[in-house]
């Protein structure tokens, strides 16, 4: 069809997602940036966010954290990102887990003063934000 | 002329090794299915990942301001090498052993010190008692590789060449060609080398080159991406090496059953001919006997 685009997710594990698609919102490391057909090619970086893709009418959410994505000029958006998770296979659980230690390490590195593990902390409760909303969870 | 007894003895114990051979045999054939399936669903990621690096070293970046690129005056390089957990898979981790020991000797007679990290117990346990320095080691990832472990041994690598510990990885590890077939591969690490980017995207690119719009600019892009290539870099060697491990081991075990086959076959030999005379002489005892008898 003339008016979608490729959409390949790929992580180091599998080919997650391989479809047609009308449009995909990805977030990218500048803010989050939405793709459809013909797009000029474009390569950026990814930061962990949610991500979007329309097809007809339905709206699918994915989790994505640490990648790039790619837009080539034969219509193909090619996403690589470390970890990809749609909404029904977010652990809550462990989300909820990861967001409390998350957030333990930053008082903590804020006590010493630790710019490493401070950014590193934040990441990951950013990363568990995300997955928490995504999979609908009320925080 | 061995006792019957103890043919027969033998015969028995080999057929309970020949049973644990084969076994094995079809553990690692099984484990091998997984290994390769790994490998090949890592492929599309990885070479996606070097056509992106190429697309984006050939934006006109200039090499030398990324630390990852920076070539510097090789006083001191590391050797990163892969091997197996475990053993009997053949001579695979010998070769690899041999590979590295042959890649040091060089390293030293043009006066470059040279430390290990070792990725898999084997590696480790023969290099820890050699003068060789071992810089750093992880065991037991090979049975689950995971990219976090790839990943943890790449920043541990990179932290050391930023911090200018030393100038020069290399990395060595089973290249899977075939289920018969594991070469020992040693291929340049860091820094990264342009040259080698583009190679591949050139061989991947299809269809005209188009000119990309890079977000943010490709600097920063490609000071993003560095650390994750070599831990992609890292991650398809180790699942190559683990691949590579049960392919030797099944092949190993296939041989060592056979060897069995024969073994046995050799022992019944024996043991057929040791029965026979020990009967023939039985019966020679009786005639012998008999005729004694008759005076």
């Amino acid at each position: 069809m003339a008016n979608q685009i490729l959409l390949e997710i790929v992580t180091p594990t599998k080919l997650v997602v391989s479809q047609e698609v009308d449009l995909a919102t990805i977030p990218g490391a500048d803010g989050v940036f939405g793709v459809m057909a013909n797009h000029a090619p474009l390569i950026a970086t990814l930061k962990s966010g949610e991500m979007r893709y329309a097809t007809g009418g339905d709206s699918t959410r994915m989790a994505v954290s640490g990648g790039f994505c790619e837009v080539s000029s034969n219509n193909r958006i090619t996403l690589l990102a470390e970890s990809v998770e749609r909404a029904e296979e977010i652990d809550i659980d462990r989300a909820l887990r990861a967001k409390e230690r998350a957030e333990r390490r930053l008082a903590e590195a804020d006590a010493h003063r630790e710019k490493i593990d401070m950014a590193r902390a934040q990441a990951a409760l950013t990363r568990a934000m995300t997955r928490l909303r995504i999979a609908g969870h009320q925080t | 002329m061995p006792a019957l007894k103890d043919i027969q003895l033998k015969i028995v114990g080999t057929k309970k090794t020949q049973q644990i051979t084969k076994a094995m045999n079809m553990v690692a054939a099984a484990k091998l299915r997984g290994a390769q399936q790994r490998m090949e669903d890592f492929r599309p990621y990885a070479g996606k990942f070097a056509s992106v690096m190429g697309e984006l070293a050939g934006a006109g970046a200039d090499p030398n301001a990324f630390p990852l690129m920076a070539v510097r005056d090789v006083k001191k390089s590391a050797l990163l090498i892969i091997t197996s957990d475990r053993g009997l898979c053949g001579a695979f981790n010998a070769n690899l052993i041999n590979a590295a020991d042959k890649l040091l000797k060089g390293e030293k007679e043009k006066g470059r010190d040279t430390g290990l990290i070792c990725v898999g117990k084997k590696g480790f346990d023969y290099f820890k008692r050699t003068a060789y320095q071992v810089l750093q080691s992880s065991t037991d990832i090979m049975a689950n590789i995971q990219m976090a472990n790839a990943r943890q041994v790449g920043q541990e690598i990179i932290r050391m060449f930023l911090e200018g510990e030393v100038d020069e990885v290399k990395l060595l590890y089973g290249r899977f060609v075939s289920v018969g077939i594991q070469k020992p591969t040693i291929k340049p690490l860091l820094p990264i080398r342009p040259e080698g980017l583009s190679e591949k995207e050139e061989a991947e690119s299809e269809g005209p080159k188009a000119t990309y719009i890079f977000e943010p600019e490709p600097e920063y892009i490609l000071n993003q991406l560095m650390p994750m290539y070599v831990n992609v870099q890292i991650m398809a060697a180790m699942l190559e090496t683990g691949a590579s491990e049960q392919a030797s081991r099944m092949t190993a075990m296939d041989n060592a059953t056979k060897a069995c086959d024969d073994m046995i076959q050799e022992l019944t030999l024996v043991y057929n001919k040791a029965r026979q005379g020990a009967i023939t002489g039985e019966l020679m005892d009786i005639v012998g006997g008999a005729e004694a008898l008759k005076g």
